[in-house]
């Protein structure tokens, strides 16, 4: 992994202004970067200013004090704001408010004809980026036909044949039942390793954010806490005491702690089934 | 129950015509347009009804199935029958009966208005039978093209006619859920007299309109994320080609240009 910084926000602050005049601060001064091949999460309440923090990472909002660097372009440059956005893909929370194209192909192809790319090149990357969604299958299919999961692997598609290098995952995976959040999230792992993606998925739930590098907790504007994930839940405590929950290996963890029961530091749930399991052959 | 609705009635196929350009289509509908309504006599009426029955064999949709799918317009011309037949006077007299009589020029106006309604729309719906909605507004937005030059946003027009063409059965599928969610809630859709049912259909239509709203919302926020920015500098994934079919419907449509006009009186 290079250490080179693909994202920066620097002293970034943004509010929106209310009716009558009245100014809501959602972001306040804010530091954070980003570097190029990591897999990030960012976790926060409702209102916590993580949707907003995306949405200023691909120029769709402008911050109001500050800079935000995309791979060293400034956002508010009006001249390279499509630049952005072609290396900044987001996917949004509602699968079906997203597609635009009447089949597949066409919603795949949307990107690509902003970008004034050849016809026969979009041929070959609509092809390429269907195959690396799993979703080659569908190429004519209407999208009303299709699952939530499949809706968003398309969208995902869109974006992947735009040839990004930062994929926002925003809320993707809040409308979707359990196994659309797990195809979902299991591309995007693998898009993160095999291709070099970095991924910044924004979610509330704790589960999603255990695969990732980096762990960024967001409350009330400010970036609460920012480690790994082992770092960030070590502490359910502090985690719940701002309103979020803990992924369910780690509570049972803590709670079996409380008990007098140990058992090293674990995240995933196969990994506290196994080492229960190893407790109980030692009794 | 409503998502079985056909929309712009499309039967998929692999035909001459459904691989036709669509500008070619649209083109020689509005010529045969004009053509129907310069042809005057039993010999033009003649040349037009074959051409026609052989278009549709070129389709290789069945005759049976497009007049079906056409009975609305089949009441509307039988209606049109009747009117001249009853008011249209001149002519030989075939029937007598007090003030109400059947003469000669009604009856063949009759003939000849019914002919030309059915020839326009069957070949018409032919368009829309052989053409997918996609190519449809891909077409059109081709054949606009030069407007845009005076100032018709064609292809703002377009990308909005192809996004309503998708929106369409998520709308449906909403609708669904919102009357079967009114229909728990108590309200009641089949019953009262017409007044009284159109009323009802306010706790329906006014969630879909705000939930509409939304979608537009956030459909506008994707497209800009994705770079989306008008018409400028963007290109097409269909790239339309003309071929030898559309040759041959250029042919076809002079011949028949000359033909009708060398016969018709």
């Amino acid at each position: 992994m290079t250490e080179e910084r693909l994202l920066a926000l620097q002293e970034v602050s943004f509010a929106y202004e209310g009716e009558g005049g009245q100014k809501e601060t959602v972001l306040n001064r804010i530091n954070l970067d980003i570097h190029k091949g990591a897999f990030v999460s960012v976790l926060g309440h409702n209102g916590s200013g993580k949707s907003t923090l995306a949405k200023l990472m691909n120029a769709l909002l402008l911050p109001k004090e500050g800079t935000v660097l995309v791979t060293g372009i400034d956002t508010r440059d009006g001249e390279l704001i499509w630049e952005v956005r072609r290396h900044v893909g987001m996917v949004f929370q509602n699968p079906d408010n997203q597609i635009v194209g009447a089949t597949v192909e066409d919603d795949v192809a949307f990107g690509l004809e902003n970008m004034g790319t050849d016809p026969a090149e979009m041929r070959t990357r609509i092809r390429e980026s269907l195959q690396a969604v799993g979703m080659e299958a569908h190429l004519y299919d209407q999208p009303h036909r299709l699952s939530g999961g499949q809706k968003q692997r398309v969208a995902i598609a869109g974006i992947m044949a735009m040839r990004p290098s930062v994929l926002i995952l925003d809320e993707a995976t809040a409308m979707l039942d359990p196994m659309g959040r797990r195809e979902v999230l299991n591309l995007a792992r693998r898009l993160n390793r095999e291709e070099g993606i970095t991924v910044v998925n924004i979610t509330h739930f704790p589960e999603e954010a255990v695969f990732s590098d980096r762990v960024i907790v967001m409350r009330a504007g400010q970036v609460e806490w920012d480690g790994t994930a082992a770092e960030v839940f070590a502490d359910p405590d502090r985690l719940q005491a701002l309103g979020l929950d803990v992924p369910f290996a780690v509570r049972v963890r803590h709670a079996l702690a409380a008990e007098g029961v140990s058992l090293p530091f674990i995240l995933h749930q196969e990994e506290l089934v196994e080492h229960l399991c190893k407790l109980l052959l030692k009794r | 129950m409503l998502q079985n609705i056909a929309i712009g009635q499309y039967v998929p196929g692999t035909s001459f015509l459904h691989r036709a350009d669509p500008r070619s289509k649209m083109l020689f509908i509005i010529l045969f347009a004009i053509l129907v309504f310069l042809a005057n006599n039993v010999i033009t009426y003649a040349i037009l009804i074959a051409f026609t029955v052989m278009t549709v064999m070129l389709s290789r949709l069945s005759l049976a199935y497009i007049l079906k799918s056409l009975r609305p317009v089949w009441i509307l011309v039988l209606f049109t029958v009747i009117l001249h037949v009853l008011i249209t006077k001149g002519g030989e007299v075939y029937f007598q009966w007090g003030w109400f009589s059947i003469e000669e020029k009604g009856v063949t106006q009759a003939i000849f208005i019914s002919l030309r309604v059915s020839l326009l729309v069957l070949v018409s719906s032919l368009l829309t039978l052989t053409t997918s909605p996609i190519d449809l507004t891909e077409g059109l937005e081709r054949l606009l093209g030069p407007f845009g030059r005076i100032g018709v946003p064609v292809h703002e027009i377009a990308l909005m006619m192809s996004i309503a063409l998708r929106f369409i059965p998520t709308l449906m599928e909403e609708t669904d859920k919102i009357i079967k969610a009114q229909t728990a809630r108590g309200a009641n859709f089949t019953s009262g007299n017409l007044i009284r049912r159109a009323q009802n259909l306010i706790p329906i239509v006014i969630p879909l309109f705000i939930s509409a709203f939304r979608r537009a919302e956030e459909l506008a926020l994707a497209m800009e994320a994705r770079g989306y920015r008008g018409g400028v500098g963007r290109t097409r994934l269909r790239t339309l080609t003309m071929s030898w079919r559309d040759g041959s419907i250029a042919l076809a449509a002079c011949v028949l240009l000359l033909v009708i006009g060398w016969w018709r009186t």
